[in-house]
């Protein structure tokens, strides 16, 4: 088998973690060279030649170097069709639409306030910083409203795309993750929500989730 | 081929980049325009076609989907031997495209989105532009361009070395933007300003403008 590929980034990173479930769930090899964001090593020049907005995650294989977590996920899931996951980025172009429509409802709808709820709720207590509580109570408000059409999608639909787990899924397990385990209100957004908790319950128990959330959580290096 | 048709406003940055898709791609569509003032897009016959009541929604006979970039991908996929070549074929320079259409959404639209509405479409619906959030949004414009710049300077175009869907995808924006005081952070930049130019001369494009002329 080829060289493993490579990742750049920390598995804590939300987008990181997207790609890392993409590769677990295709079981493509890969490396994780963590990036010290503290010292500010995803701004330095080195860093910038591979993502030039001096974000992460960035990623490498033997033929390319790429960023933008939704892009390499789609890159390893065309590369990879073959391998583990078969139905990550469905067999047929229809099926293929359908879940580009929900990765870009993720990243349009979902990712926005989620996100900033992420940040409020996990890391700004993490890096001392003052939590803003309109902010908190402005991206409650619209996850929920977001909630709400995805609560009706998963009445009709085991998952969002339909019938498989695919990426659809898999883009949502980042920032869900953390809300899901910050304070009682982030939970309680899932949770008062019959349909979206069990799909909640689906698609976190899988084992590559499982895999991602054990890397979040080991020790430092 | 029949039964494609589009719901939207001629107006909207989303309704716009399917419609310069259709066009690139020479595809025959119906357009059906949503009543915006009206609140036609939060009604429940509309929510059945985009749940999250935002225009626009797309039709292709059984075919039902929303969300603007999924339905260029998928139209440009679908009518791939049709119009103008918006993917490529040899998975490297997919896979770059692929990087820089999420590049598009992810950082250009969140800054240049909301610096049109502030200085394009705000005095269109007879509000006024907060000047200071248009300034704070020109500085952070210029630092994507900057970005963009470099990239322009490898690559004669946003999607690699030939015009595609990553291109395509930025024109409405652009449009609005290369239109205001906002202008100067394209033109600043000699390769962005020239792309800029370039992705707003195709005759597509000139085609969706129209549309707005008919209102």
């Amino acid at each position: 088998m080829a060289t493993p590929v490579k990742v750049y980034g920390p598995a804590a990173s939300t987008a990181v973690s997207r790609v890392l479930a993409c590769l677990l769930e295709k079981e493509v090899q890969f490396q994780l060279i963590n990036v010290n964001m503290s010292k500010r090593e995803h701004k330095s020049p080195e860093y910038l030649k591979i993502q030039p907005f001096g974000q992460v995650p960035a990623f490498q294989d033997d033929s390319i170097s790429l960023f933008e977590s939704r892009a390499i996920c789609r890159y390893l899931c065309e590369k990879h069709g073959n391998r583990g996951n078969k139905n990550l980025y469905g067999t047929n172009p229809l099926v293929k639409a359908s879940i580009d429509q929900w990765i870009e409802a993720e990243a349009q709808s979902f990712n926005q306030p989620s996100s900033a709820l992420v940040f409020q709720l996990v890391f700004a207590p993490k890096f001392k910083i003052k939590q803003d509580e309109g902010v908190i109570k402005q991206n409650e408000e619209k996850l929920s409203k977001v909630l709400d059409v995805y609560e009706k999608r998963l009445e009709e639909s085991r998952f969002l795309a339909g019938e498989e787990f695919t990426l659809a899924d898999l883009s949502h397990l980042p920032n869900a993750q953390y809300l899901v385990h910050a304070t009682d209100r982030a939970r309680g957004l899932f949770t008062e929500k019959k349909n979206v908790w069990r799909w909640w319950g689906e698609i976190s128990g899988r084992e590559s989730w499982k895999k991602v959330v054990d890397m979040q959580n080991a020790p430092p290096a | 081929m029949g039964g494609l048709r589009v719901h939207g406003s001629p107006f909207s940055t989303a309704t716009m980049r399917v419609l310069a898709v259709f066009h690139e791609k020479e595809l025959e569509y119906d357009f059906v325009q949503v009543d915006m003032k009206s609140g036609e897009h939060k009604t429940d016959k509309f929510l059945a076609l985009n749940p999250f009541g935002q225009v626009p929604a797309f039709e292709d006979g059984d075919i039902k989907m929303f969300e603007s970039r999924a339905i260029t991908q998928y139209l440009a996929h679908t009518y791939a031997d049709r119009g103008t070549q918006l993917l490529f074929k040899e998975p490297k320079k997919m896979a770059d495209q692929s990087v820089w259409v999420e590049v598009e959404a992810h950082h250009f639209d969140k800054v240049a989105s909301k610096l049109a509405w502030e200085l394009c479409l705000k005095p269109m619906f007879g509000m006024k532009t907060d000047e200071a959030t248009a300034e704070e949004l020109k500085g952070e414009l210029g630092k994507v361009l900057d970005v963009y710049e470099a990239r322009l300077s490898r690559t004669t175009f946003i999607s690699g070395d030939a015009f595609g869907l990553a291109d395509v995808h930025h024109a409405p924006v652009v449009h609005y933007l290369m239109s205001s005081p906002a202008k100067e952070v394209f033109v600043a930049r000699p390769h962005v300003g020239k792309w800029a130019e370039y992705i707003l001369s195709r005759p597509a494009w000139a085609r969706v403008v129209a549309l707005q002329n008919k209102e």
